[in-house]
């Protein structure tokens, strides 16, 4: 005779990949670094915004990339050439990072850097309008972009990146009047989701908008300053 | 595919659970919770499922997986919608964002079905009586 019984589990599927991201951003908070997970679909121009960012903070910021590609190093040489610790993840066939990837990414860092004097980490998430949005590294925000090429039904289609997203940024903005997208239709499809997200348009050709994608970045660093200038006084 | 990533990650918490368990029961059934508003296709986990489990101790165990749908509370209107994945997200009658979501995010390994031998079980009670 067997007997059949229930255990009631009740175990978040991602809780593995969640305690990771928690104990990353541990480390980031106890080094002072400001995490950003910037994500979208391939080709929407993360790795060109990263360049324009690193050229024009490099003075101000201490910053490093977490870079993840599924097989080549790329995107992570045209970052090196700026000077910054770049941290290349091969993510093989999988299509997202996770946090047990970005652990590794922050260890390798750590081993060949001082992060107590980093004021900021990128994580250049592998180009994928899906998954992303479900596996936390260990971020304090998440930047998502969008492409104006890609068409303004997007967030529609691909909600969870775009409920998520702390910051928007709307790339290639240049090439808006060339196209049929309607913009303002685009910004609240967003909106119906994440009424209260950051949107900014730019465009890494004519540097338009990226002033204000600047000052968003320097922002997120802003209160982790002066909570540090805080702890010494 | 991030599922079977996800089927992974399931297999492991599982795997825990029945170490745990000094009897190491048979596991008839896992019963999952995947709500419709995540980036989980029940198919691709079933699959991934069957793929990854053979030749292991959750070979042909059942994976009964429920849906949970999309609803939000709108706080003008005070009271929930279901809104249309990939079409509308804004509460139909005040046109207010989607901000609450109540159901629909849901990741879940909620139970499972195992069964031991009876017998078993109440020679172990006559042992420590």
């Amino acid at each position: 005779m067997h007997q059949t019984f229930d255990a009631a589990l009740e175990i978040n599927l991602l809780h593995a990949n969640q305690a990771g991201a928690d104990h990353n951003r541990a480390h980031f908070d106890e080094w002072g670094i400001i995490c950003l997970n910037l994500m979208s679909s391939p080709g929407a121009g993360k790795t060109v915004i990263l360049e324009r960012t690193l050229a024009a903070l490099n003075q101000e910021l201490k910053m490093a990339v977490i870079e993840g590609d599924m097989t080549t190093e790329l995107d992570a040489d045209r970052l090196r050439q700026y000077g910054v610790p770049v941290i290349a993840i091969n993510t093989g066939r999988s299509c997202h990072l996770d946090s047990q990837m970005v652990s590794g990414g922050i260890h390798t860092l750590a081993q060949g850097y001082n992060p107590s004097e980093l004021d900021i980490v990128f994580v250049e998430n592998v180009g994928n309008l899906v998954c992303p949005a479900e596996f936390e590294v260990g971020e304090h925000a998440k930047v998502a972009l969008l492409s104006v090429t890609e068409g303004e039904d997007k967030p529609l289609k691909y909600p969870i990146m775009f409920q998520e997203a702390d910051c928007l940024l709307i790339t290639k903005t240049d090439l808006a009047p060339y196209l049929d997208i309607d913009l303002q239709l685009l910004e609240s499809n967003v909106r119906q989701m994440n009424p209260h997200v950051t949107i900014i348009p730019l465009s890494a050709k004519t540097g338009e908008g990226l002033e204000q994608w600047f000052d968003w970045v320097r922002t997120q660093v802003q209160p982790l300053q002066i909570q540090q200038v805080l702890i010494q006084a | 595919m991030h599922e079977t990533d996800m089927t992974k990650a399931l297999i492991l918490t599982v795997r825990d659970w029945w170490e745990s368990q000094l009897s190491h029961p048979k596991i008839d059934a896992i019963h999952l919770i995947v709500g419709q508003f995540t980036c989980v296709e029940p198919a691709s986990l079933q699959f991934a499922f069957t793929v990854q489990t053979h030749s292991t101790f959750l070979e042909g165990v059942r994976l009964a997986i429920r849906e949970t749908p999309l609803i939000a509370f709108c706080h003008t209107c005070q009271k929930e919608y279901k809104p249309e994945i990939g079409l509308r997200y804004t509460c139909p009658t005040c046109h207010a964002p989607m901000e609450d979501i109540r159901s629909g995010r849901e990741l879940k390994i909620d139970h499972i079905e195992y069964s031991q031998a009876e017998i078993e079980a109440s020679s172990t009670n006559y042992n420590i009586t």
